[in-house]
């Protein structure tokens, strides 16, 4: 079936069969092969992009539900040839080894730190009614949907902790 | 991933006129294409029913809240009104799968989630859960995840969701559509016990759409929920306890407790809240309650450790839950 997918800020016409899954569509049929495959179940974060400026598993979701949705990709963090300062934190902090996991730690970190902007609590928050400040706790907590094989979860978390601490950014994802 | 017809339903009437045998609604569809993907389901066809509208939270005329159906996860866990009035609930969510999987699941998709048993998702293996007849693999195998409670000799599957548990403990009610009306079931009567139909899973009728969860007024008193699983984060219960909890001069004024990854459906035992209400929390109270409510309790070999891991989650949720109340 036909289907217009808007990816990137580019509109996008695909015949996809209705079984297609967002992540297969982006990967072997819009030519964007940023979004990594780790597990197709929903269990390793590997496929995470975002929609509407949420993030979301890209495996477990038919291209076809996303019609008119706005989709981000990794290839969709940096402007042009300058990159986000997540993905320069990324690199000053080694935040990646083989880098497999990366396009998903991106795109999930990049949403993450709206999450925390408007104020949603974690499972680690001790007070669900006030707003607590982005600690490493709070961030490995909101980041456990990304696994990474390398285990690079320590440059991850200073990755994210100072694009976090860094003045207002602008995350590609308008909330 | 067997093929499917994809219809795309634009009003809660549409989706119910479409629903029936081998249809399905797909909401999230992190359950759905999960099983999909590896053909433990099958629907012929498939109704999206992400563009309903069911995605409002309301207060409703009597302090209670209604839920839509299609309200996400991770937004329910965050809506102010929810942590304020009904913490036991933002918690119970915050503490299941990861912020991509709540951005996506849904309410009605996680009432509805098929459990995590490793024979349901094998297909080489028999369950009478996935084909009837065909007998339980789990019973004699890797059991560890699965019940000790409400189970049959048929399937000792548990329901794996925290949500579930959380609304249990709040009295919620489901409001059904289907093509004869609109109907509301306590949760509580919501889901069925496998006896030996281990595949009907609850009382909902081919064809019936979920359209909302109903709160009853925030209860007050002191939430907990408490989950033990094998790593810290993004990883199903072992067990987990939901408790609201009353102390006034010094005695349990009201209680009550709902238990997830021990039975087929969230589970509730009014006896254990009778014997704790009108006492003065204690250590040996709460070791009485919690035998009572493993009486019946029953291990399958690599799940036996779920009862004593039970009764000490008790005993520790309850101590929390009075914490400063002793008399
Ligand atoms: C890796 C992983 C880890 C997870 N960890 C946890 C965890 O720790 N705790 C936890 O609780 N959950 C966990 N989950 C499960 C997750 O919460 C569920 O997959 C999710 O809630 C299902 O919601 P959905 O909207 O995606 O449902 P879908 O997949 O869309 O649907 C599930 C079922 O419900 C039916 N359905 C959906 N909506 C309706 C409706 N309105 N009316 C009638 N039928 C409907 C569908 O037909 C389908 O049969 C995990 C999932 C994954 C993949
Ligand atoms: S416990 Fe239930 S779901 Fe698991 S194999 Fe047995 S019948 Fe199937
Ligand atoms: S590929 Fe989607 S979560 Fe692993
Ligand atoms: S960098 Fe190798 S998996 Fe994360």
């Amino acid at each position: 079936m036909q289907v217009s997918l808007d990816i990137n800020g580019a509109s996008v016409a695909l015949d996809l069969d209705a079984r297609t899954t967002l992540l297969d569509a982006l990967r072997n049929h819009a030519g964007l092969t940023g979004s990594k495959k780790g597990c197709d179940h929903g269990q390793c974060g590997a496929c995470t992009v975002m929609v509407n400026g949420r993030r979301i598993n890209s495996c477990l979701t038919l291209a076809v539900m996303h019609e008119d949705d706005e989709i981000t990709t990794v290839e969709g963090l940096a402007e042009g040839n300058t990159l986000s300062p997540l993905q320069r934190a990324f690199i000053s902090h080694d935040g990646f080894q083989c880098g497999y996991c990366t396009p998903g730690q991106l795109c999930s970190a990049t949403a993450m730190l709206d999450e925390a902007a408007k104020g949603w609590p974690s499972n680690v928050t001790a007070d669900l009614e006030n707003a607590t400040p982005l600690t490493d706790e709070e961030i490995s907590e909101r980041m456990s949907g990304n696994i990474c094989r390398c285990s690079c979860y320590p440059g991850i978390v200073e990755a994210i902790r100072e694009a976090a601490d860094a003045p207002a950014q602008k995350t590609g994802a308008e909330a | 991933m067997k093929s499917f017809d994809y219809i795309r339903a634009t009003s809660v009437a549409e989706a119910v006129q479409a629903g029936g045998t081998g249809a399905r609604y797909i909401a999230g569809g992190t359950n759905l294409l999960d099983l999909m993907k590896l053909e433990v389901m099958a629907p012929d066809t498939l109704i999206d029913i992400t563009r309903l509208g069911l995605d409002q939270i309301e207060e409703l005329d009597n302090g209670g809240l209604r839920i839509g159906a299609l309200v996400p996860n991770a937004d329910l866990a965050a809506d102010m009104r929810v942590r304020r009035g009904w913490p036991v609930l933002s918690r119970a969510l915050l503490a299941g799968a990861s912020g991509q999987l709540r951005n996506k699941a849904t309410t009605g998709g996680n009432l509805l989630q098929r459990t995590r048993c490793y024979y349901f998702y094998d297909t080489a293996a028999p369950c009478n859960k996935r084909e009837p007849g065909s007998g339980c693999a789990a019973m004699e195998g890797f059991n560890r995840i699965l019940g000790v409670l409400g189970t049959s000799d048929h399937c000792i599957a548990t329901h794996p969701s925290d949500m579930a548990v959380a609304m249990q403990v709040l009295d919620a009610e489901v409001e059904i559509e289907g093509k004869d009306g609109t109907r509301r079931v306590e949760l509580d009567e919501f889901y069925r016990l496998p006896g030996d139909t281990p595949h009907i899973e609850t009382v909902l009728a081919e064809g019936e759409l979920i359209t909302a969860v109903i709160l009853p007024p925030a209860p007050g008193g002191k939430h907990v929920y408490q989950k033990v699983r094998d790593r810290a984060s993004y990883a199903f219960a072992l067990v987990s306890v939901a408790c609201v909890a009353k102390v006034e001069g010094g005695v349990l004024e009201d209680i009550s407790l709902a238990f997830g990854g021990l039975a087929p459906k969230p589970w509730r035992n009014r006896a254990v809240e009778d014997l704790l209400k009108g006492q003065a929390p204690s250590e040996a109270l709460f070791e009485q309650a919690a035998e009572t409510l493993l009486a019946e309790a029953k291990g399958h070999g690599s799940n036996d450790f779920k009862i004593p891991l039970t009764r000490r989650t008790l005993v520790s949720v309850l101590g929390e839950a009075t914490k400063g109340a002793a008399a």
